[in-house]
């Protein structure tokens, strides 16, 4: 038979599998450790403004998308408002709108951002943007022109010439630069001048409006930043220290010089920004990314299920682990198990009790059942009652060990009940006949097999990396599959076998003994 | 060291149980035909009508209430055998020798009342011994006298004569010696010892005792290399011949010699063991990639059995 359809399957599992992983790991940002906690942030705009009696528009900047920040989820929440969200210059704003309203009126923008600790890629674009007109006349063109080529005659690159005009804005004492601020010494006004002085040397530049988010719960202000644009990009400068490169927690509302919220038809407009920094698993961080970026993905993943379900699966899907274990244990390295999958079962079990008494309970369980079974043999009775006498004897027995260690305060011993007691007794049945049939030592060969492959199992099983893994990319047991259906097709030696047929190894024909 | 090298066992051509699931029992013997040699009631059947000795059968137990009518059924015999009708590796067979009073005796020398033999019974019938722990039957046969030739050889049980055919050409054979180990019963994993036999002279070469290398019986101290097993081109033929008949392209036949009777095949198997190689000291891929590039030239028996003695045998 020819392997090539095998290796096809297998091949395209495999693949299916691993881009699924790759797809959710890489683009969706699923962790592949454990105990990963995103970066996640909640900021609350609240607007308030007094209505005048009559239809109010107001508009909001709210942040986009960028490099270093995702939106995961928000909402907006204006009772009675209509609303909607447009995009303009690169800019997003919500627009509410009503009718009539009158008092004090409050709107909420709430938002859940990840930030990413993503080197500064700005956007590149294709086109630069067309250099905005000055504005100079008169007096001011000349003194600009002098700010321009005194700042210019100490600088040697954009940078530095950034940084020279951003001395000058804010320099107090620098008379010319008073005199184009004309008593405005707010921070957004000398901005405003330094992005004019740029336009005068032909080199486009703007302002950015953002918030900075640190720690803990806070108030915070917009912030206004200078972006230059070099080559092919914006680039952020410090207006107070002319340092290049924006702050990796600086989230950027809106470009341009409008302000935050414009409201027509109410007065007294006002808003506060409040950030929240939030402990969440990774998991649940991409999950929310997904819901947001993806819902079709969203609802076909094993998160969308009940949070019970979910505990199920995790489970779950590590039993093709165990049965994985199991095909190295059994046709690799040749040990005997009773039954095929018996061992997963009470691996299963052993998470619940913990290894060390996993193994202590199942051996006296085991021990004392076989003893049991031993003493019914005598009465020769048919097999079907036999088997239900053991299996009620091995309910007895896991209840009088859960009662005498509860007595001695172990609590340990109560979680005995989770044993699969059907297993155990078919356990009991099939080694008390390979003790007949085969000896004794063939049947406690075979319980040590079962019980090595079970703790082994057991170790794979709870391993916190691998239980990880295969819930927050279920995908991979595509992979596994892959490698169970190529492992069907092994024809190679089993470990023990390069020991049982170690006599044929040895040459035929009678030669000195060999040493060693 | 206590492992070979897997290079080491390929060079000396070591089927491995994964290869032989693999390559032989799941790629030549179709599962449909497994039924054929699984139940020894239809083995009976197919061989008696291709004209081949089998122990006679003596009756089939099939349920649960012809066990109390047992006893008086069994009075019409002294001895006979009473086995699951799909059993494996020997499990669950009684050899009944005589009787001492009312009870039986077994062939180890310990007495069994009927209750026990019953129950025994009972067991058969609820599939303990059968593949699959499906519902079984019991057969009551014939037990066969073995040969004298290997009375000094055997302890309390019958020999047997397994030859493993691929592709209709015997591969390799052995005796199965029942030793005191064994409790009378002819499996190498029981304790049996187990001969490799020449497959063109049927003369015993190498014999292993719980994978010792040994060559007189434990038991019996009588040497057990270079024994001609009688009847040998006879059972060729026979093992040869099955081939047609169960349409399984790898497999074991197992033969027993009566004194009086001749050769019986006693069962086959579909899934032979491997220990076939370690009683023989060969391996056995290097025979069976021969056969396979020989195969469609071999077409009648007399072929297949010319080409064994000529072909194979002389490998080493």
């Amino acid at each position: 038979m020819s392997k090539a359809p095998l290796l096809w399957l297998a091949g395209i599992l495999a693949f299916i599998g691993a881009a699924f992983f790759c797809y959710k790991w890489i683009y969706m940002g699923y962790p592949v450790i454990p105990g990963t906690t995103a970066d996640l942030w909640q900021i609350e705009v609240k607007v308030n403004f007094d209505a005048r009696d009559r239809g109010i528009k107001a508009s909001l900047f709210v942040p986009n998308n960028s490099s270093n920040f995702a939106i995961l989820d928000e909402n907006f929440v204006s009772r009675g408002y209509g609303l909607t969200t447009q995009r303009e210059n690169g800019n997003r704003r919500a627009v509410w709108s009503i009718r009539t309203a009158s008092g004090s009126q409050t709107l909420y923008y709430r938002a859940t951002v990840e930030r990413f600790t993503a080197s500064e890629a700005e956007n590149v674009l294709r086109e630069p943007p067309e250099t905005r007109d000055h504005g100079f006349e008169g007096a001011e063109f000349e003194v600009a022109k002098d700010i321009l080529q005194s700042a210019q005659q100490k600088s040697a690159d954009l940078d530095t010439l950034v940084a020279q005009l951003v001395r000058l804005a804010n320099n107090p004492d620098d008379e010319n630069m008073s005199l184009l601020l004309d008593g405005n010494e707010s921070l957004e006004a000398r901005i405003n001048i330094i992005t004019r002085l740029l336009a005068l040397s032909y080199v486009p530049a703007r302002v950015i409006h953002g918030i900075e988010l640190t720690d803990q719960r806070r108030q915070t202000d917009i912030s206004p930043w200078l972006q230059v644009f070099e080559k092919d990009r914006w680039r952020a400068f410090d207006p107070q220290t002319g340092q290049a490169g924006l702050p990796d927690n600086f989230l950027v509302f809106w470009q341009g010089r409008q302000p935050l919220i414009e409201v027509n038809g109410g007065d007294n407009a006002k808003a506060d920004i409040t950030t929240l920094k939030l402990e969440r698993e990774a998991v649940e961080a991409a999950t929310a990314r997904t819901g947001f970026m993806s819902p079709v993905l969203q609802g076909m993943s094993l998160q969308s299920l009940p949070l019970s379900t979910q505990q199920v699966y995790e489970i779950l899907l590590m039993v093709p682990l165990g049965a994985f274990l199991l095909v190295i244990m059994r046709n690799f390295i040749g040990l005997k198990t009773f039954g095929t999958f018996m061992p997963v079962l009470i691996a299963l079990s052993f998470r619940e009790t913990q290894l060390i008494w996993g193994i202590i309970l199942f051996t006296v369980v085991v021990g004392s059942g076989l003893m049991m079974r031993f003493a019914l043999e005598r009465l020769k009775l048919l097999m079907v009652p036999r088997l239900a006498a053991v299996l009620t004897i091995v309910i007895l027995l896991m209840m009088a060990i859960s009662i005498l260690t509860n007595h001695f305060g172990i609590e340990s011993g109560l979680s005995i009940a989770l044993f699969p007691m059907v297993i155990i007794t078919m356990t009991i049945e099939r080694m008390s006949i390979v003790w007949d049939e085969r000896g004794a030592g063939e049947a406690i060969n075979q319980a040590l097999g079962s019980l090595v492959s079970a703790a082994l199992a057991f170790m794979l099983m709870s391993n916190s990396y691998l239980e990880h893994l295969f819930t927050v990319f279920p995908e991979l047991l595509l992979v596994l599959l892959a490698l169970l259906l190529l492992m069907g097709r092994y024809t190679g030696y089993r470990l023990l076998e390069l020991r049982r047929f170690k006599v044929l190894a040895e040459p035929t024909r009678p030669s000195t003994p060999d040493s060693v | 060291m206590i492992f070979a090298t897997p290079r080491q066992l390929r060079e000396a051509g070591v089927l491995g149980i994964n290869e032989r699931n693999c390559n032989y029992t799941l790629m030549h013997n179709s599962r449909s035909l497994y039924p054929l040699v699984d139940d020894k009631l239809q083995t009976k059947k197919i061989m008696l009508e291709a004209g081949l000795r089998v122990p006679e059968l003596y009756g089939v137990v099939e349920i649960e209430h012809q066990i109390s009518e047992l006893n008086s059924y069994l009075s019409h015999y002294r001895d006979f055998v009473i086995k699951p009708a799909q059993g494996t590796g020997g499990d669950g067979i009684i050899v009944i020798t005589g009787r001492v009073g009312d009870r039986y005796r077994k062939a180890s020398g310990k007495l069994m009342t009927s209750q026990e033999m019953g129950h025994q019974v009972s067991n058969i019938l609820s599939g303990l011994y059968s593949l699959g722990g499906h519902n079984d039957k019991a057969i009551i046969e014939y037990r066969v006298k073995f040969d004298p030739v290997f009375d000094p050889i055997s302890f309390q049980g019958v020999p047997d004569v397994r030859i493993i055919i691929f592709m209709g050409v015997p591969v390799m054979a052995m005796m199965r010696l029942p030793t005191s180990a064994s409790d009378g019963k002819a499996n190498l994993h029981q304790g049996a010892i187990g001969a490799g036999v020449d497959l063109a002279t049927g003369i015993t070469m190498t014999a292993v005792f719980k994978n010792d290398v040994i060559d007189r019986h434990p038991d019996t101290n009588a040497p057990i290399t270079d024994v001609q097993v009688p009847h040998w081109q006879e059972l060729m033929d026979i093992a040869a011949r099955c081939y047609e008949l169960t349409g399984l392209g790898y497999f074991g036949v197992d033969m027993v010699l009566d004194k009086n009777l001749g050769p019986m095949v006693l069962e086959m198997n579909a899934r032979p063991g491997l220990n076939i190689q370690i009683a023989n000291r060969m391996g056995l891929s290097h025979r069976l990639e021969l056969i396979r590039t020989h195969a469609a030239e071999l077409k009648t028996v007399g072929e297949r059995l010319e080409f064994a003695r000529t072909s194979i045998a002389p490998l080493d």
